[in-house]
């Protein structure tokens, strides 16, 4: 007797676990393909940057380590290799001739040659990277502040973003690109890098030049940084979210978590 | 109300706590919601036990969770269901855990992978502090897919890293508003001190309660009015221990947080230790959802769902038949 209602019961929380989890599975995909829930999730993404920008400090630094917390593998992920004729060129006379633009709205457009960006006062850091996949690893960079770049090419007023051009091209043809409000180039961590401990950029991880966006996750980092283009908007640009992940696979713009 | 209240400790014999909580019940802040009709042999008089030979069935109604509990238990039903299963599939776009800031690759804690078998065969190995499980099936690979979790696990089902993100960062916030919002009103309300925390008398007692709980004798009549030690201690460690945990190490996973308080980074050993805490403290509440659903079921499941959807909760004393 006593067994038999054990084994309902049994037999019950199976039923209903089992029913209920499928149904809520069913249910959660067939939001997520929705055109409209999707949209709805995507609302927290605005709440998540005003409360942490709320929260934080605009120079507050990313902790910097110690060259003993240096990995001794630094992964690379993502493109590793843009693999266009372009950028074999460049890899062949040793990216001598890179240059990279700085112009949209801006009063002065420049460019650098890559030669001259060593020339200009460097920042060093040994900083964490985060991927949107949850590994984070530690390396040591050294850059030309973007802010410096910044101050001389002079932002017009209605300058919102900073869009990076980057040399690598997906299969279907499409173009890298990120962004980062114009903003967060000002803060003092956010280099255009050509070193990785110590020795020239490799390919892997963007050589000649990266982004170091150190407050973000690893995928607002754009390597291979071809043009700064500075804009009011960006829907007008690409997919219109402001990167290239951003547009195919719907990571969020705001990459602060 | 009050004199329903009364029934079981109408004699004036009540020791102190349970004094406390029938005040608890008198000062109910809901004077709108009437208590249904008595049914059958519930007690309405207010000297019930006086009035009634010792050994007489009494079946009493009490009110045991109020509107704002009810409807902030109900709203972590789907919040916790989505974000345990979203965060499954956050985990599978790495799916390995290690300490400190970094994760060297070659020492993780844990790490669920496909693996190839020497006859080319698929396997899915679970790897705990160097010990090595073949989990093919479930973790590592399942249905045919190199995956740590599997589809039913997770959602979305299909491996999709930046949904799973989606509806894990829209569902955080509405846990964090619900808990919140639960939190102020169980303070305010007195709901922590009087119903939640465990008294002197409770922690004295806790030996008794553990050999009880595993001989799955439960607390019957007066001692049913009120939680259990070990519930207590459960509801206290889940609600002001583990949930901060899980939302702390949560946001010490945000680069961007970690530069507002680096201390996150500090009392949890660094971004990756956090992420391991994060994974610990969700199976925690997987644990805890496991008990709780079983002792639901186990101290009565009708009286208890009744009791957690109306806020009606029936004791029944001495003598009292079965079913209410």
């Amino acid at each position: 007797m006593r067994h038999e209602r054990a084994m309902e019961r049994r037999q019950f929380l199976k039923g209903t676990l089992g029913a209920a989890s499928l149904m809520a599975l069913a249910g959660c995909d067939n939001l997520t393909q929705s055109s409209w829930f999707p949209s709805i999730l995507n609302k927290t993404e605005k709440l998540t940057e005003r409360v942490q920008r709320a929260v934080t400090p605009t120079n507050a630094l990313a902790k910097e380590y110690g060259d003993a917390d240096i990995s001794k593998v630094f992964p690379a992920n993502g493109n590793t290799d843009p693999g266009t004729e372009d950028y074999a060129e460049h890899v062949a006379k040793n990216f001598s001739e890179w240059t990279v633009e700085v112009g949209g709205l801006v009063q002065t457009p420049m460019s650098w040659s890559l030669a001259a960006l060593k020339e200009l006062p460097s920042r060093t850091q040994i900083t964490r990277h985060d991927c949107v996949e949850g590994w984070s690893a530690i390396g040591k960079w050294t850059g030309v502040p973007l802010g410096d770049l910044m101050h001389q090419v002079q932002p017009l007023p209605n300058a919102k973003f900073a869009v990076f051009h980057c040399a690598d091209v997906d299969d279907e043809g499409v173009s890298y690109y990120e962004s980062m409000a114009l903003a967060d180039c000002y803060h003092p961590q956010t280099i255009l890098a050509y070193e990785l401990n110590g020795a020239p950029l490799d390919i892997p991880h963007g050589a000649p030049l990266r982004l170091r966006f150190e407050r973000q996750l690893g995928y607002k980092h754009a390597k291979y940084v071809m043009m700064i283009e500075l804009v009011e908007t960006l829907s007008d640009i690409a997919g219109g979210k402001g990167g290239y992940w951003e547009d195919d696979q719907g990571y969020e713009w705001y990459a602060g978590i | 109300m009050a004199s329903l209240i009364h029934a079981g400790t109408g004699t004036g014999q009540g020791r102190e706590d349970e004094q406390v909580l029938e005040l608890a019940m008198r000062s109910e802040p809901f004077p709108l919601e009437k208590p249904p009709a008595p049914v059958g042999l519930t007690a309405n008089q207010g000297d019930a036990s006086a009035a009634l030979p010792a050994s007489a069935p009494v079946v009493e109604r009490i009110y045991r969770h109020r509107l704002p509990v009810r409807i902030s238990h109900w709203l972590n039903v789907p919040f916790l269901i989505i974000l345990i299963m979203s965060g499954l599939q956050i985990f599978n776009a790495h799916p390995a855990l290690y300490w400190g800031d970094r994760s060297d690759r070659d020492q993780p804690l844990l790490s669920i992978r496909p693996v190839k078998a020497e006859n080319g065969e698929m396997r899915g190995i679970t790897t705990i502090l160097g010990y090595k499980f073949d989990t093919t099936g479930v973790l590592g690979y399942s249905d045919g897919s190199r995956r740590a979790f599997p589809a039913w696990a997770t959602i979305p089902s299909a491996k999709v890293l930046a949904m799973g993100r989606q509806w894990h960062l829209f569902f955080a916030w509405l846990l964090v508003i619900n808990g919140l919002f639960f939190t102020a009103y169980a303070l305010i309300s007195r709901h922590v001190t009087r119903d939640l925390a465990p008294t002197g008398k409770d922690l004295r007692d806790i030996g008794k309660a553990v050999k009880d709980h595993i001989v799955l004798k439960h607390p019957q009549g007066e001692e049913a009015k009120r939680y259990n030690v070990l519930q207590k201690l459960a509801y206290v460690g889940i609600l002001f221990v583990v949930a901060p945990l899980i939302i702390l190490t949560g946001l010490t996973m945000s680069p961007t947080i970690d530069t507002a308080f680096p201390w996150l980074l500090t009392i949890f050993g660094g971004r990756q230790a956090a992420r391991t805490i994060h994974f610990i403290a969700c199976f925690t509440f997987v644990g805890f959802i496991v008990i709780h659903v079983l002792q639901v079921i186990l101290t009565g499941f009708f009286n208890n769902i009744r009791s957690m959807f109306t806020g009606w909760f029936v004791v029944k004393h001495e003598g009292a038949s079965h079913e209410a």
